[in-house]
Order: structure tokens, then C-alpha cells, then sequence
């Protein structure tokens, strides 16, 4: 096996070390906890008064432009990365490239800004 | 190697992983005993339970105690399987960062060539989490609570990575390593005495990686997903016992871990000078204890602006992150781009 497919087995033991962890003080608990559920217990907590309704209310998701924004700036910060990485070797030219790049995504956050999206509705 | 005895990967990768799953909750510890309990008590001068060891200082046994008896409790109607998957997940974010971290030129878990890559990519698992435990949780408050964690968590995803985009450029490294290499082989105006922390150059960077820190970490001033006093923990409310300890485990695990990655690529990580870069006893042996001191100073920081401000309105953090954050990170890259190709 490669030494970089390697580098990443590691990580995926580490994924299920977190798993092992969690199982393990789990399991320590499941040995001294009790377990009397009661009708009165698994009502949800609605600062003490009966819940209204059924649990999953409707509510309004007030940041979807800010999450439409995200997915660009993050596309965006993974074109940043390779070129932050071999910009010494680019010289002048990578510079005034991403130069462009960022006004550009600057020009975009302005407009959005300009056209109000960026507030809280 | 550090050791004379040659290991198998299989029993290096065992050693490490037994190593990480205790240093995680110990971690942890360290930063709720001496921060949440003990510098947030003398400085708002509320001193809080003081019986349990010398100066309160086994209280946290005693917690930890407690949370292993509670009764795990879901609501009725609650989707109990993505309920109970919710707290892992929110660990697993965290228990991954330890990964990457370096804490000497042969301590470290496993050294990936996209290190710090990697650990923001896999800080943004816990938003996954949180979200699953506010849908899960069938429970009002709990929706907005997730929800909000959701919008906030991705607004200050974005300085948070355009803020290490600047120490990259310095570096010209990925690897956790190799920024530490980069910053002990610097020099400042030619004088390579103390090596080049990237504090001096990048420390608009710090600062903004330390905001955007606080922000992920839902702490105040930017604690309103899980606000206390408007939506009784967001969230975490519908939680008990071990599953509500997985979330703060989650949490001050990766306030801890935050604190080590800004320590890594501000203050110069592991390494003092004297220290051998490249390998050596003395480095591995001292180079955790310089990488947990550092670290401690980082997570002051943040603590002492967590005790220190009021909660922010929700809008007003969807503002400061979009119209000031964003565009001085991207300030920042451009002008560190000219500096490192010009000079």
C-alpha cells in the first residue's frame, strides 16, 4: 500500500476510534444507569408547559442567501488553496491572476450587498 | 523513529490511536477545570462549588460521575435514531482533528500532506451534527437552536479558511509540519533568532482565525444557537446524561484542538528555539510541553473573550461576519500574495 493511501487508513482508525469511544463510555454508563422511562419523561421540554403541536413545527430558514452565498465563497477558497500553495513559482503572473479572481468575488459580495440580500429577513 | 525498536505500522497505529482517545477527554478537562470553572469563577467573582479536592479542583470527577448515572431520555416523538447518532457525530469532528496536530517532529498522529486542509474540512462535520440534533429533537426550541448553529456555523466557516489562506502563502506548506518547519527556519528582517512566528506578518490572520474560532465554537459573544436565556440551550435541549457530556466533550475537545492549530501556524507550534527541527529526543520529549503552553495562551484568549463580552443579535453576526470579516480576509490574502512575490 501506498504510503499516502496509508496516511488516510490511518485517519479512517481514527474515525472508528471515535466510534470505539463513544461505544465504550456508553457501555460504561449502560452498566450503573437506570432505565425507568415514564409517559411524563419523554414529553418535550417546552419550558414546563404542554408542547402545542406536533414536535416538527414549520420554520422559516432566514439564511438561504447567505448559504447560496457560502457555496460560492467556498468553491471560491478551494481555487484559492492550490494557487496560495505554488504562488512562488507563479511569480507576478499568479498574482495579479488572483488578483482578478478576488475582485471579481468582490464585485459579486458588493452587489449582493447593494442589492440588500446581506440582511437579516 | 524516537524510539530505538522498529514498530510495525499496526502497533505504532495502536499506540497512537490508545494515545488520542485518552488525550481527547483529558484535553477536555484541562480546559473546562481551569478555564470554565476556575478562571471564569474568579473573574466574575462567582466561585461556584468549592468542597470537592483542594480549591474545587475535583469537581469535574464529580461531574463526570454524575453525567455516567443519568438516565439517556428522548422525547416521544423524536426521530430517535439520527437523536442518538447526533452526539457521535458532533465527537467525531472533534476526535478527527487530533489527527493532524503536530506536537513534535515525531509526534503526531499522522502528519497528512493537507493538514490544515484537513482539519477544516473535518471542523465542519460538527454543523452536520448540530443540525441533526435540532431536527431530531422534535422539539421547538431545538429546531431554532440548530438552525441558527447552522447559519452561523457557515457564516464564519468562510474567515476561518480564507484566514489560513494567508499562512499558507508564507509557508507554502499544507502539512502542520511543515508550517512549523517553515516558521523555525524563518527569519525576521534576516535575523533568524526566534525562527519567524507568522503572528508578526499574519496578524490580521490570527485575528481573524480567533473570532471565527469562537464563533464555531458557539461561545458567546456568539452564543445564540445555544442561548440560555432565549431558547433554554437550542439545540442540546432535549439531551441528558452522557449524550448532553458528548456535546461539551465535542465542544471544549475542539476549543482545545482550535487553540492547537493557532498555535501551530501563529506562535511557531512545537517548536522553541534551541530545538532540534528535524528530529532528536530533546525535541519529542519537550516539544508537547512548548505545543500545551502555547496552546493554554491561545485558549485564554478565547476564554477571556468569552467571559468578557455580551451575546451578539443574530443579525448583527450575520453582518460583522459578511460585511467586515470576508472582505479583510480577502484584504489580507491579496497583501500577502504582493508581499511574499514582491520581496
Amino acid at each position: 500500500m501506498s504510503e499516502f493511501l496509508r496516511a488516510y487508513l490511518t485517519v479512517a482508525v481514527f474515525a472508528g476510534a471515535a466510534g470505539l469511544l463513544v461505544a465504550l463510555m456508553l457501555g460504561a454508563g449502560w452498566l450503573i444507569r437506570p432505565s425507568r422511562p415514564t409517559a411524563q419523561k419523554s414529553i418535550a421540554y417546552e419550558s414546563g408547559v404542554d408542547p402545542v403541536g406536533p414536535g416538527f413545527g414549520q420554520s422559516q430558514v432566514r439564511y438561504y442567501i447567505f448559504a447560496l452565498l457560502f457555496v460560492l465563497f467556498d468553491v471560491e477558497a478551494v481555487f484559492i488553496f492550490p494557487w496560495a500553495l505554488r504562488l512562488e513559482s507563479y511569480g507576478l503572473f499568479g498574482l495579479v491572476e488572483m488578483g482578478i479572481f478576488i475582485v471579481i468575488l468582490a464585485l459579486g459580495l458588493v452587489y449582493a450587498w447593494r442589492k440588500g440580500v446581506l440582511r437579516w429577513v | 523513529m524516537i524510539l530505538a525498536v522498529e514498530l510495525a505500522y499496526w502497533q505504532l497505529l495502536l499506540i497512537k490511536v490508545l494515545a488520542v482517545m485518552v488525550i481527547v477527554p483529558t484535553a477536555t478537562a484541562v480546559i473546562v477545570q481551569t478555564f470554565l470553572f476556575k478562571m471564569m469563577a474568579h473573574m466574575q467573582s462567582r466561585l461556584g462549588p468549592m468542597e470537592a479536592g483542594p480549591h474545587g479542583a475535583l469537581q469535574l470527577l464529580a461531574d463526570g460521575g454524575k453525567f455516567l448515572q443519568k438516565e439517556l431520555l428522548a422525547p416521544d416523538r423524536a426521530d430517535r435514531r439520527v437523536f442518538f447518532l447526533a452526539p457521535a457525530v458532533v465527537l467525531l469532528s472533534t476526535f478527527l482533528l487530533f489527527v493532524v496536530i503536530p506536537a513534535g517532529p515525531n509526534v503526531v498522529a499522522e502528519d497528512l500532506d493537507i493538514g490544515i486542509f484537513f482539519a477544516l474540512a473535518v471542523s465542519s462535520i460538527s454543523v452536520l451534527g448540530i443540525l441533526m440534533a435540532g431536527w431530531a429533537s422534535a422539539n421547538k426550541y431545538a429546531l431554532m437552536g440548530g438552525l441558527r448553529a447552522a447559519g452561523q456555523l457557515i457564516a464564519y466557516e468562510l474567515p476561518l479558511v480564507l484566514a489560513v489562506v494567508g499562512v499558507v502563502i508564507q509557508a507554502g506548506e499544507l502539512s502542520l509540519q511543515g508550517i512549523v518547519r517553515a516558521q523555525a527556519e524563518g527569519a525576521i528582517f534576516g535575523v533568524g533568532l526566534i525562527g519567524q512566528p507568522f503572528i508578526f506578518t499574519q496578524f490580521i490572520g490570527f485575528a481573524l482565525f480567533l473570532v471565527a474560532t469562537q464563533a464555531e465554537l458557539t461561545q458567546p459573544p456568539f452564543d445564540m444557537p445555544i442561548a440560555e436565556s432565549e431558547l433554554v440551550a437550542g439545540y442540546q435541549v432535549e439531551y441528558s446524561g452522557l449524550q448532553f457530556l458528548f456535546f461539551y466533550l465535542g465542544e471544549f475537545g475542539a476549543a482545545f484542538a482550535f487553540s492547537a492549530l493557532a498555535a501551530t501556524m501563529f506562535l511557531g507550534g512545537w517548536y522553541v528555539p534551541g530545538l532540534d527541527v528535524d528530529g532528536g529526543l530533546i525535541s519529542n520529549l519537550v516539544g508537547p510541553a512548548v505545543l500545551f503552553v502555547k496552546t493554554m495562551l491561545v485558549a485564554f484568549l478565547i476564554f477571556w473573550i468569552r467571559f468578557t463580552y455580551p451575546r451578539l443579535r443574530e443579525d448583527q453576526l450575520q453582518t460583522f461576519a459578511w460585511k467586515f470579516l470576508i472582505p479583510l480576509a480577502l484584504v489580507n490574502i491579496l497583501a500577502t500574495g504582493v508581499f511574499k512575490v514582491v520581496f
